[in-house]
Order: structure tokens, then C-alpha cells, then sequence
């Protein structure tokens, strides 16, 4: 039900989308309306500073994800505040860990958990729509209803199950986490695949005797391009705000690793004590990196979508 | 929910050792020229969700507490943890202290107003032991001793040949297989409370609810809703109702300890746990009503002693040794969890009734001279910061396991080198885990049943449930044996302790203690009971 | 349409006793049981407890037995972990709770996400809409579980107006904050896709005709242009619904409000078999049930659809 969310956002420019790539100018003309868009293009330049920034930042981080500053231990509140001076520029955790390395870390897992769950959504989402949409017919029908049937399942209560049952770890999370996300994107490219079928690119190419392999990788997937990816990029929020559920329930990845979601649960904790800056700095990075996915999200529908010019 | 095993006190009855019995029913003990206040609900902070309010099925703290109010056995436990008559008014005991008599005082009444009888708790005890009934608790009538009890739950002996018989309404004879002076101790555990026979067949596993319940507590039940609050409201048939001065009790669950703080701060509940590492902040901002009490507990690492550790290096004790000795109790304690918790260096918690907690040399150190004798072993052993050792540690969901974990991987990695990777599963699968003994090095906790240093020691026994080290020393099952039979077992005690901190069978780190919000108006709570077993016809609350 | 509704519910069927069946594997696979506590009982007294629940039976027979309770007596067994409770009492304890403030956040995120979004298309690229989907992101990317501490902090420690938790019956006073709290994990969804569905109705040329004979503006907007626009709203908002009965778990833990998540992760921890099983069963049904409702809206509203 989770991965629903975004279908409906990226099928409003499915029919933009269709129309065949003639060459570079259709992606041009998107990258040229995109740059147009303020607060898409701000959010973008955000977004790939914050993740130059999980990958500078650990150069000047002076603890690591797991060492305790042994004189913080104990009076969090009065010694463990952010300060250059200590090192700790974002101050540290309950324990007395560094939260500015904690914070990068985590900020790493949460993108590549969103990147992960998209990515799986991407390559299964993609081709198993494509396959149905191209044969059509019973092959279409019987791989819809299962879909359909996976959709009738409660998820985040099963994903629960896997994680108590399994145990937790990046691989428990991933796979958890994948189960869910291809669902929507397999039923959009279906759909546009049913509309690019009958182009007479694609009918040329069966018309050749193109294997049906070829014809959905060469021809039918490079034109679902567009709505994939802006499908993928409203995917990636949701795949984050999921982890950050799952970690909430203590379910999430295993210590000394950790994940924004883990670390705005562990904040909210002691917000009330104090140590405000242990869910401060990690929700700041949360907010922004799903704001920018959002306004970056619809950034590309917009630019990719022609009837919005 | 993240916390709900954090404590696993089970509400077992105090069995203490000293057996001065207290005279007279305790009942609110309002001093004179107090002025009540007008409202007397007293509300109740609980973690987690109430279960199942049957006397003989019961079997955690919380729910206990509303049982007890919904209840009363023979005997009630005191402010200070000692019995005080409840439905009983008095006792006889032969010489031998294994054939009890108890006297049922005649204005002992249920709350549909049918009087209280010797055969409502032949009824109830038999139930207990039944196999139809399926307790957890089953057992607990065979450890208090009840003659058959063991067997009957095992399914070769009948209900109807447990040691208790209704000599007539009012008189109550229990024979029990061994001698056991501090019987009447565990009478105030609910397990051995009474039961409305004609209800429970009448309503089955329905008998609880609130519209069905018959119960001869100080309370009748109105509200059971799981997740969200029980409430019980003063019972006018109680025989004691006369000195009742809360009129209502209400237990709320609030999964989020944090979250109760917050209600706590706002009115909303007269009682909370404090957040692990707020103690401090707490006693400070409000020292009237922040309390740190003693609780029966300890906190401890299991070690893998069987041959099925994968670990090699745990199974060499200069390597287990010098782990135990490189945990910095003191940090522990003083630093993550701050609330009055003691460090431990050996298992029996030292406030046990007639308990001497043995001098274990380790507790003798300086951390300094500990760490320097650490890192000798280590180096012994043939391990070292070039030749890192890699332990599994298990440990349940729970931020204070966690924090606890942590600290701990910290001061073994950068005292000894050693990598600890951290393994957080839930609760029953640690469980699960353990009783496999497939794991390395696992949490553990035990809190004490009864008041007697055995609660806690003879989980050493080679042939113990709950060792789960799966430690066996020929030498400690001797002395357990022999302690038994001991006019003094302190010596044995003693011997054992040693033994097993010889051996590194576990690696004690700390005695628990609650820490917890009351509101300044509640009055008449048991903080010298270290079991905490409250009772709310004896409490009041003073207008402010 | 009635072809369709039997159709789909063919469909339904086999898609539960699927769900019975991977939940009552995983349930079997998962280590611990569900009488286990930190101290050991002993063996003679958890073979009394097997017997009595029927668990020391062949996992397939308790299958069989369980899916034959259900589907013919509608009956889920008695709790593992209430012994006073049975899942059809946990069940109807629980859902009407979750049920009614789900009910009304669902309500809340759906007219004022499709306001907000209405609004920010028709005041595209103004300040208005960068407002109002600024709100609507800002109220989604704040996790319920920090929502909902800071909600008793404000309304119940600082201002007093209202309970920090409990149920009550359901007095509109215990309701509000877990609306709130839920209601706002799906405002921007909502309001952004009634954006850009909008949006693209908008730029449509019947609404351009309209425009062009001179009809006035909001006349167009809430006469021509919200009714199709509407369209893909309503598909998502059978998601949403059931994600608003599975959201509850953070509203439980927080408010004590004694719904269904928390029972369920509650006998997903305690190794609850038959309260799990119950629970996974009633969801998959509704999610099943929210999904044929939203197709034959989704019929209703476009007359275009065959279903």
C-alpha cells in the first residue's frame, strides 16, 4: 500500500511520457524546464550538497561512529552540547557518541535505503511490468492479479513479522523493503507499455523479428525512461520515512550502525531533558533530504510532462 | 513496548526469612488532623497492557497489582514486605512447621455479598495446579511445598489429592512436604488467592470480565480495556471497607516511559517510572517526589559454558576474567543509568533477608589495578590489540540494553582490543536463544522470588531451568544440596558465589533499583518493601 | 459491475487463505513461544499449556482447524497471551477505536489536502502554493513518533487544553491529537497529487474553452475542473485509508489509545499466534475491501471506465 503513494503523482504525465524519445531534445527541453523551476533546481543543488557532505564530512570528524568520549558520560546535557572545541559539532548521544559522524552515517544508510528500495522498484518494478504489458493478454492477467494479491496484503505488518522472525540486518531490511516498493512502478509501466505497444517504432522492430527480450529492453523500456525515473525519485521519501518507522519500532539496523530514523527516535526520547540537539541536527537532514526528493519529484513530472510548459 | 521486558520482577510473594508476623490488618493509616483530599483516584502508571485477571493465571508485576486489589488472600504483605492477616484472622502451625491452620474470619464476604469459605481456596488452589487450567504459575504451589502439588501438574496424581482441605467453612488446613517456616509468606501471591467457584464454571474463560467478575479484594473491577486503562472502584462488601480512603484506583497504560513523565508532569497519572539517566536531572528539579528505592534484581552477562560455545576464546577463563574484570561498573552505573543502582561483582542481591554477600576480590580493586590485571590475562590468554578477539553479544530490544551494550563494547575494544558486535533481537528470541545455548555472550536478568538467598543462588545448579549458562560444577550442586539442610547456608552461600566468580560463569554488572515519580498528595506507599507490592486500600491521598 | 464485484471477489478469496497461510508459517518458524517468559516454566506445566491451546498437534492439523474456524464459525481462537480474551474480543475491542479516529484523520487529510492542493494549483507558482505545499510536506516529513510527543507537549503539559492520552469511549477530547498526528503523515500526498492532477485539468482544453466563453473562475474550478481532477485523488485514498488503521501502531504506543496496532505488535512480540493471524486476516480484508470500493468509485466518477 506504501508503494501506491507516488503511482498517482507520476501518472500524470504518463502521457507525456509516451510519446517516443526523438532523440536528445525531449530530454534537453526536460533539463532546460527543470532549471527553470526554482525551488526544483534549489532542492537539487541542496539535496547533492548534502550528499557531498556525507561523503566530505567524515574527513573532519574527529570521533568515530562508536567511540564514547568517556568525560561526556554522565552529564550529556552539560558536556556533551555541540562544540568545536570537543569535536563534537553536533554534540553527542545519550552515551556519549559523536553525533556529528553518527549523523553522516546515518544519513548514508537512510539515502541508500530510499536509492536500495527504488532501485529494486527500478529493475523488478520495470521489467515485470513491461513483460505484462507486452504480452497482454492471459500472461498480463495472471501477473496482475498477483500483483493484485500482494497488494491485499498488509505489509508493514509482515515486514514487521520478517524482522522479528529473521532478525534484523541491512540484507533483512533491504529485501523488507524491496518486496515493497516494485509494485507500483510494475503496474505504471504496464500500463505505459500497453500504450507504447502499438507505436510503429515497436511494431517495426516485431516486424523484424526482434526476440520479444529485445524488443521490451531496446525499444519499449528506453521510453518508459521519463516516468521511471520521476516515479523512482518520489519513491526514495517514502522509502525513508519507512525505515525511520521500522527503526521506531527498534527493528531497524544493528548498533554501532545506524540510521536517521534511529537517531530521531533515540532524539525524541530526550527532547523533553534538555539535549535538544540529538533530535535537532538528525530530523534537520530527515526534513531536508525529503524535502528536496519531494520538490525534486515534482520537478522532473513538471519538466517532463509538455502540457505543463 | 520497547521496554516491556526491561524489568521481569514477577510478582511472587515475599517469603521472607525472619518470620515476625505483624498483628492486626494493616488499612490506610490516615494520621489524625489530616485533611483528605476530595478526589482520592489513584492513578497508576503501567507499561504495558493488563492481562488476564484471574488469581491463578496471573503471572506479571503489573497485573498482579490489580489482582491484589480485586483479591485478597489469607494473608496480605505489609508496608515492610511482612504478612498481615487478610481474609485469615489468625494461624496455628504444628511443631514441625508442615501442617498449617488458618482461621477465616467470619465478615470475609465477596462482592456479591456471599461470605468468604474455606472451600472457595481448596477450590482455587486445586484449579491452580489443575492441568485444565493451564497456569504458568502452576508450579508455584509445589515450591511453597503444598503436598502433591508437583505431581498433580504433572498429570500422576488428581486435583482433588492436594495437601489443602476445608475442615469446615471457616477453617483451612494445609499439609505441606516439607517443613517450611516462612509458609504463610507466600500467601499474599496471587496464585494461592481465592476463587468464586460458581462464577468461573458459570462464565468460563469469560469470569473476569467486568461484568461477570466476583472478586473479595477491596475493589470491584468496572473498566477493562487493554492498551488503554483498567479501573476498579471501591468495594462496600470488602470486610475492611470501613478504613478504604481511595475510592478509585485506575491503571493507565503508557507504553512510552518519556511520554508517562509527560502525563506525569501534567496531572494526568500520580505515578511513573523515570527515564533511564534522568534520575539526577529529576532529583534536583523536584527532590519531594523523585524516589530511587532498592529493587530485588540483578543485572548480569551469560556466559556460554557448554561445549557448545562457538566462541574458542570464551572458553578459556583467564580470557573471561579479564572481560569481567575490564567492565567499569562505576561508569555504569554513575554514568548511562544513574538512578541509584549498585555495582555487582558477584549474583544474590546484598539487601536479601539474612544474606552476607561474600567479599569477591575483584570488588575489592580499583578499576585501575582491575584494568592492568585485565589486560595481564588478555595477553596470557594470547590475545591482544595485534590479535583482536571477536565476541557475539546477544541483548533484547530496549534502549537501556542498548546504552548498557555499548558502553560495555567500548571499554572492552579499548582496553583489551576486543570487538563486540552487538546483536539486538527481541525478546523471545533472546529467550529462545539462550535456552538453545547457541549464543556467546547474552543479557540476562534475575529478579528474586522470595526473600531467601537461594532465589538467586541456586540458579548456579547444574539441574536449574533458569541457568542459562548451562554451568555445571560438581562442587557448587554439592553445596547447594548441603545449604538446603544448613542451619546457616551463609558459609555454602558464600562458597558458591566464589566458585562460580572463579570460574566466570556470569559477569555480574549491576542491582537494579526503581526509579520513580510520585505524586506529593499519594500517601501510604511500601517503599521498605523491596518487592513494592502496593495495595491501594492502604494508601490516601492529603489535600494540597 | 456486479460481474466485476464477484470477480474480484473470487480473487479475494484465495488472496486470505494465502495470507493464513505465509502468516501461519512465519508464525511457526519464529523462534520463541508464546508462553515463554524470562523465568523457564517447567516442562510438565508448558505441556499443560500446549495441550489446553491445541498447539501440541500437528502444525498442519491446527492449520486445517484454524482456517475451518474461521471461515465457517467466523471464530479466531482464543488469545494466547489474554487468557480472558478471545481474538474476536481483542478484534472488537480494538477496531471500532481504530477504526473512528482513523475515520476522522482520513477525513481531515482528505478535505484539507484536496483544498490546499486545489489551491496551490489554481495559484500556480505563487506564493500561495509554494505555501501550501511547503505546510503539507513539512506536517508529511515530521515522523509521527516525534509528532506525537511534541502534540503532549504542547497541548497537554504547556496549554492544558487536552488529554495526553486514553481513550475514554471516545470523547471528541482524547480523539484530537491522534487525528492530528495521524492525519498529517498523508496531507502532502494527498494535497500533491490533487495538485498536479489539477493542474493538468487545468491545462486541458475543455477547461480552456470554459475559460475562453468567460464563465467566471472558481465556477470552472469547482464545476468543470474538480470532479475529474478528483480522479487519481481517489485512487490513492484507498491506500491511505487502510495505511490509516496500520499507522495506528505509533498512535497506540502514544496516546494509549487501546487500538489495533498496538495489539498487534504487541502479539507479534509475545509470539500471539491466533491474535496475529486474526489481525493480518482483517486487514488483508479491508485493505481488499478499500480497494474494490475505490475501483467502483473510481467507475462512478468517470463514467468512461468499464469495469
Amino acid at each position: 500500500m506504501l508503494a501506491d503513494r507516488r503511482l498517482i503523482a507520476a501518472e500524470g504525465l504518463a502521457k507525456g511520457v509516451a510519446e517516443p524519445a526523438k532523440g536528445r531534445s525531449l530530454w534537453m527541453d526536460a533539463a532546460r524546464r527543470f532549471r527553470r523551476n526554482t525551488a526544483a533546481f534549489t532542492s537539487l543543488i541542496v539535496l547533492l550538497t548534502v550528499v557531498a557532505f556525507t561523503l566530505v564530512g567524515p574527513f573532519i570528524a574527529r570521533w568515530s561512529i562508536e567511540t564514547i568520549d568517556w568525560s561526556v558520560v554522565g552529564s550529556v546535557l552539560s558536556k556533551g552540547m555541540p562544540s568545536i572545541e570537543t569535536g563534537h559539532y553536533f554534540g553527542t548521544d545519550e552515551v556519549g557518541r559523536d553525533l556529528y559522524s553518527r549523523v553522516i552515517q546515518g544519513t548514508q544508510v537512510s539515502l541508500m535505503v530510499g536509492m536500495v528500495g527504488s532501485g529494486i522498484a527500478v529493475i523488478v518494478g520495470t521489467l515485470y511490468g513491461a513483460t505484462a504489458g507486452y504480452f497482454g493478454g492471459r500472461i498480463d492477467s495472471v501477473m496482475m492479479r498477483f500483483v493484485d494479491i500482494l497488494y491485499s496484503i498488509p505489509y508493514m505488518f509482515i515486514l514487521i513479522l520478517l524482522l522479528i522472525i529473521f532478525g534484523r540486518s541491512f540484507i533483512m531490511l533491504f529485501v523488507g523493503i524491496g518486496l515493497i516498493s516494485w509494485l507500483g512502478m510494475a503496474r505504471v509501466v504496464r500500463g505505459q507499455t500497453m500504450a507504447l505497444k502499438h507505436r510503429e517504432f515497436v511494431e517495426a522492430a516485431i516486424a523484424t523479428g526482434a526476440k520479444p527480450a529485445a524488443v521490451i529492453l531496446r525499444h519499449i523500456v528506453p521510453n518508459l525512461l521519463g516516468i521511471v525515473v520521476v516515479y523512482a525519485t518520489l519513491l526514495v521519501p517514502e522509502m525513508i520515512l519507512l525505515e525511520s518507522f521500522i527503526s521506531f519500532l527498534g527493528l531497524g539496523v544493528q548498533e554501532p550502525n545506524t540510521s536517521l530514523g534511529a537517531l530521531i527516535s533515540e532524539g525524541a526520547q530526550t527532547m523533553q531533558y534538555g539535549t535538544i540537539w540529538q533530535l535537532a541536527f538528525p530530523l534537520f537532514f530527515f526534513v531536508v533530504i525529503l524535502f528536496t526528493f519531494f520538490f525534486v519529484g515534482d520537478g522532473l513530472r513538471d519538466a517532463l510532462d509538455p502540457k505543463d510548459r | 513496548m520497547k521496554n516491556q521486558n526491561l524489568i521481569a520482577a514477577f510478582g511472587l510473594a515475599a517469603l521472607l526469612a525472619s518470620s515476625a508476623l505483624s498483628t492486626g490488618a494493616l488499612a490506610a493509616q490516615v494520621p489524625e488532623g489530616t485533611t483528605l483530599a476530595a478526589e482520592q483516584v489513584f492513578k497508576y502508571r503501567v507499561l504495558d497492557n493488563i492481562n488476564a485477571l484471574d488469581p491463578q493465571i496471573v503471572e506479571d508485576v503489573e497485573t498482579s497489582s490489580v489482582v491484589r486489589s480485586l483479591f485478597e488472600g489469607l494473608y496480605n504483605s505489609g508496608a515492610d514486605g511482612n504478612p498481615v492477616p487478610g481474609v485469615a484472622e489468625s494461624h496455628t502451625v504444628n511443631e514441625d512447621n508442615t501442617v498449617y491452620t488458618f482461621k477465616i474470619r467470619d465478615t470475609a464476604k465477596w462482592s456479591n455479598g456471599d461470605p468468604v469459605t474455606a472451600g472457595d481456596f481448596v477450590y482455587a488452589w486445586q484449579r491452580a495446579v489443575d492441568p485444565a487450567t493451564a497456569s504458568n504459575y502452576a508450579y508455584f504451589v509445589g515450591l511453597v511445598g503444598v503436598v502433591n502439588a508437583d505431581d498433580i501438574v504433572a498429570g500422576t496424581k488428581t486435583p482433588d489429592q492436594l495437601g489443602v482441605k476445608a475442615i469446615d467453612d471457616k477453617t483451612l488446613e494445609v499439609t505441606l512436604s516439607f517443613s517450611s517456616p516462612w509458609f504463610v509468606r507466600s500467601l499474599s501471591h496471587a496464585t494461592l488467592f481465592p476463587a468464586p467457584k460458581a462464577v468461573v464454571e458459570q462464565f468460563g474463560i469469560e469470569w473476569t470480565k467486568p461484568e461477570n467478575i466476583v472478586g473479595n479484594g477491596a475493589y470491584v473491577l468496572t473498566e477493562n480495556t487493554p492498551g488503554e486503562r483498567v479501573v476498579a472502584k471501591r468495594n462496600p462488601n470488602y470486610w475492611d471497607n470501613e478504613h478504604t480512603v481511595i475510592e478509585e484506583v485506575q491503571w493507565l497504560t503508557i507504553n512510552d516511559e518519556n511520554q508517562g513523565l509527560t502525563r506525569w508532569r501534567a496531572g494526568e497519572v500520580d505515578q511513573t517510572d523515570v527515564p533511564a539517566g534522568q534520575y539526577p536531572a529529576l532529583k534536583a528539579e523536584l527532590p519531594d517526589n523523585t524516589y530511587s528505592v532498592p529493587q530485588f534484581c540483578t543485572y548480569y552477562f551469560s556466559v556460554n559454558m557448554t561445549d557448545k560455545q562457538p566462541n574458542e576464546g570464551l572458553k578459556d577463563v583467564k580470557v573471561r576474567e579479564a572481560l569481567n574484570l575490564a567492565i567499569d561498573r562505576d561508569v555504569i552505573v554513575n554514568g548511562v543509568l544513574q538512578g541509584g543502582q549498585t555495582p555487582a561483582f558477584s549474583f544474590a542481591h546484598p539487601l536479601t533477608a539474612g544474606y552476607t554477600m561474600p567479599e569477591i576480590p575483584a570488588s575489592t580493586m580499583t578499576q585501575a589495578d582491575r584494568d592492568a590485571k585485565a589486560v595481564e590475562l588478555m595477553t596470557e590468554a594470547g590475545y591482544g590489540k595485534d590479535k583482536p578477539l571477536t565476541i557475539n553479544y546477544i541483548y533484547n530490544t530496549s534502549e537501556a540494553h542498548k546504552k548498557i551494550a555499548t558502553v560495555v563494547s567500548q571499554m572492552w575494544k579499548e582496553k583489551l582490543g576486543v570487538n563486540m558486535s552487538l546483536a539486538d533481537m527481541e525478546f523471545q528470541t533472546l529467550l529462545d536463544t539462550r535456552h538453545s545455548k547457541t549464543y556467546e555472550l547474552a543479557r540476562n536478568a534475575w529478579c528474586g522470588d522470595y526473600n531467601e538467598a537461594s532465589t538467586f543462588i541456586s540458579l548456579h545448579d547444574s539441574k536449574s531451568e533458569q541457568n542459562d549458562q548451562g554451568y555445571a560444577n560438581a562442587d557448587v550442586d554439592k553445596w547447594l544440596a548441603e545449604a538446603k539442610l544448613a542451619s546457616d547456608p551463609n558459609p555454602l552461600y558464600a562458597q558458591v558465589e566464589q566458585q562460580v566468580a572463579t570460574d566466570v560463569a556470569i559477569m555480574p554488572i549491576y542491582f537494579y533499583a526503581k526509579v520513580f515519580m510520585q505524586s506529593s498528595n499519594v500517601k501510604g506507599w511500601p517503599f521498605d518493601d523491596v518487592e513494592q507490592n502496593w495495595y491501594a486500600k492502604d494508601m490516601y491521598k492529603v489535600a494540597e | 459491475m456486479i460481474a466485476f464485484i464477484l470477480r474480484r471477489l473470487a480473487v479475494a478469496i484465495p488472496t486470505l487463505l494465502v495470507l493464513i497461510v505465509i502468516s501461519f508459517i512465519l508464525m511457526k518458524v519464529a523462534p520463541g513461544n508464546p508462553f515463554a517468559g524470562e523465568k523457564s516454566v517447567p516442562q510438565a506445566v508448558l505441556d499443560n499449556i500446549f495441550a489446553r491451546y491445541g498447539l501440541d498437534k500437528p502444525a498442519w492439523q491446527q492449520l486445517v482447524e484454524y482456517v475451518y474456524n474461521v471461515v465457517f464459525r467466523f471464530d479466531f481462537g482464543p488469545s494466547f497471551q489474554y487468557r480472558d480474551r478471545t481474538v474476536n474480543d481483542i478484534i472488537a475491542q480494538g477496531f471500532p477505536v481504530t477504526f473512528t479516529y482513523g475515520a476522522w484523520a482520513f477525513l481531515a487529510a482528505s478535505l484539507i489536502g484536496i483544498a490546499l492542493g486545489v489551491v496551490a494549483a489554481v495559484k500556480q507558482n505563487s506564493w500561495l502554493d509554494y505555501l501550501a505545499v511547503g505546510f503539507t510536506i513539512g506536517a508529511q516529513v515530521v515522523p509521527n513518533f516525534v509528532m506525537a510527543p511534541i502534540l503532549v507537549l504542547v497541548f497537554t503539559l504547556w496549554l492544558g487544553w487536552l488529554p495526553g492520552g486514553g481513550w475514554n469511549g471516545g470523547h471528541w477530547s482524547n480523539v484530537v491529537l491522534p487525528v492530528i498526528a495521524l492525519a498529517t503523515s498523508y496531507l502532502a500526498n494527498i494535497a500533491r497529487i490533487t495538485r498536479s492532477s489539477m493542474l493538468e485539468v487545468l491545462n486541458s482544453n475543455y477547461i480552456r474553452t470554459a475559460r475562453a466563453k468567460g464563465l467566471p473562475s472558481h465556477q470552472v474550478i469547482i464545476k468543470h475542473a474538480l470532479r475529474p481532477a478528483l480522479l487519481p485523488v481517489i485512487s490513492y485514498l484507498g491506500p491511505v485509508f487502510v495505511g490509516m488503521v496500520t499507522g495506528s501502531v505509533v498512535i497506540d504506543l502514544y496516546f494509549s489509545t487501546g487500538g489495533i496496532g498496538q495489539a498487534f505488535v504487541n502479539s507479534a512480540l509475545n509470539r500471539d499466534y491466533s491474535t496475529i493471524l486474526g489481525i493480518t486476516i482483517l486487514l488483508g480484508a479491508l485493505t481488499i475491501t478499500a480497494n474494490l470500493v475505490v475501483d467502483i468509485l473510481y467507475a462512478w466518477i468517470d463514467p468512461k471506465i468499464k469495469l
